[in-house]
């Protein structure tokens, strides 16, 4: 069972479906006792790093978060924004992320007019570090991104994959239990049901 | 490397699929969530999904096909008909629709464009562009569907909805819709290189060769296929399919690396 935080921000619906398609149960709640309760964790989100920040500080689901994850080790991914919101800081905002994995988000910054602003549309990934989560990954994945701010990790042994967009940037990381993908496996077919699969069996 | 999203765009009208030309005479397709299904199969990059009759006939988009269309595809979605308010366009991103497409609702309240970019972000936020090429070679903008003119010019008017904060641009060129002769070209360019934000070239596409032209010379950033991907060719039956992977790859990497 995974347990798909609500805070208020991001496509809940699309993880649930794709969870439902590759026959693993999951359910979406923002109540803070299931949350406590959770086996594994998938932390969704689009929209503002400072809204979202705004919206786990303000709801208790930071607290429970930080017992979770650094306490009692259970396993997490966050997806997108979601995957943001695990590292420091961004250059979006001033709000402290949650500071799971030692990493922060910059900005694309581009001088030619053809590389646009967010990076949005199908990308491939290159294999870092090796993980559980993107064991046997058929050569030549691809994953849809949307996103106007990449990340970067201070320690390279925490990216695990690794895409170029104008620059190369850390398209997945993780450190210990924490994992976060930059794209939207819930929206990437046959290559995100195999990395949901994957974190399933973590 | 960022892969050219070529992208089906489906028109609903009545609860059935259809194909226009010139947005003009809607021909039976089939059934959307059926055909949205088979394009899952086909793992196609994205899907647009346009209601063409909704504003017109003054309804609300079809939360119900949306919802079943959301649980079957496994690829983004954009959704455009009949939004013109900030609750209407909740609603649809809470069924798991990425992104929505808006056009007339522009041009009698601009501002809720910025109201749903910063609330959604603008990679949530398309709008759709209408072109119309008058007999003197003169670019007209439309609204509602193809059936009512609007006096903005479409490059200062692409301008205008960036700076309101337009994620994307769906640009259709009504003239060469669903007739087969390849995108306007010159219309793409001169909307593209105006702005910073991804231009989606909709109207005409018949071959791989047609594609490759919207992104090279007309520096689309991605493409619609209508007809192409309904019908088995010009003239012939109905037949969902799309482009060959492989082929597609070939023909956008070689041709840009020769830029």
């Amino acid at each position: 069972m995974i347990t798909i935080v609500d805070y208020g921000m991001g496509n809940l619906g699309s993880g649930f479906n794709m969870f439902k398609k590759i026959g693993v149960s999951s359910r979406i709640t923002s109540d803070l006792e299931e949350i406590k309760s959770a086996k594994k964790l998938l932390l969704p989100g689009v929209g503002s790093f400072d809204k979202a920040m705004e919206k786990i500080n303000t709801s208790g689901i930071k607290e429970v978060l930080d017992q979770k994850v650094l306490v009692e080790e259970t396993p997490i991914l966050g997806i997108c924004l979601g995957m943001q919101l695990l590292t420091n800081s961004s250059e979006e905002g001033t709000e402290k992320g949650l500071g799971y994995i030692n990493a922060s988000g910059k900005k694309f910054i581009f001088n030619d007019n053809k590389m646009k602003v967010p990076h949005m549309g199908w990308n491939t990934v290159k294999k870092a570090t090796p993980s559980l989560l993107t064991q046997d990954f058929e050569e030549e994945s691809r994953f849809y991104f949307v996103h106007s701010y990449y990340v970067e990790v201070e320690n390279q042994e925490n990216s695990i994959l690794k895409t170029t967009y104008g620059l190369e940037f850390d398209s997945a990381i993780q450190h210990k239990n924490v994992y976060g993908a930059q794209f939207h496996p819930e929206k990437s077919h046959k290559f995100g049901m195999k990395l949901f699969e994957n974190f399933a069996k973590i | 490397m960022l892969q050219t999203r070529i992208i089906p765009c489906l028109l609903l009208k009545d609860e059935s699929l259809v194909k226009t030309v010139n947005f003009k005479k809607p021909a039976y397709i089939g059934d959307p969530v059926n055909t949205a299904r088979i394009f899952n199969e086909l793992e196609v990059d994205e899907l647009v999904l346009l209601d063409i009759s909704a504003t017109n006939n003054n309804r609300k988009p079809d939360f119900k096909i949306l919802a079943e269309l959301a649980n079957e595809c496994f690829m983004p979605l954009a959704y455009g008909g009949g939004i013109n308010n900030f609750e209407d366009a909740k609603k649809i991103f809470k069924i798991g629709i990425e992104k929505i497409i808006i056009n007339s609702v522009t041009f009698t309240n601009p501002s809720l464009i910025t109201q749903l970019s910063e609330h959604f972000g603008n990679q949530a936020i398309v709008v759709s562009i209408d072109v119309k090429k008058n007999m003197f070679g003169k670019y007209q903008v439309y609204s509602n569907s193809g059936t009512k003119k609007q006096k903005v010019d479409p490059v200062a008017w692409a301008q205008k909805l960036e700076q309101l904060g337009t994620g994307e641009i769906l640009l259709t060129a009504i003239h060469q819709e669903g007739t087969w002769n390849g995108f306007d070209i010159d219309l793409l360019e001169k909307v593209s290189n105006a702005v910073n934000i991804p231009v989606i070239a909709n109207g005409g596409a018949a071959s791989i060769n047609n594609i490759v032209k919207a992104v090279k010379q007309g520096c689309a950033s991605a493409v619609c296929l209508g007809s192409m991907v309904v019908y088995q060719n010009k003239g012939m039956g109905v037949l969902v399919n799309f482009p060959n992977k492989t082929d597609l790859d070939n023909a956008l990497n070689n041709n840009i690396k020769n830029i």
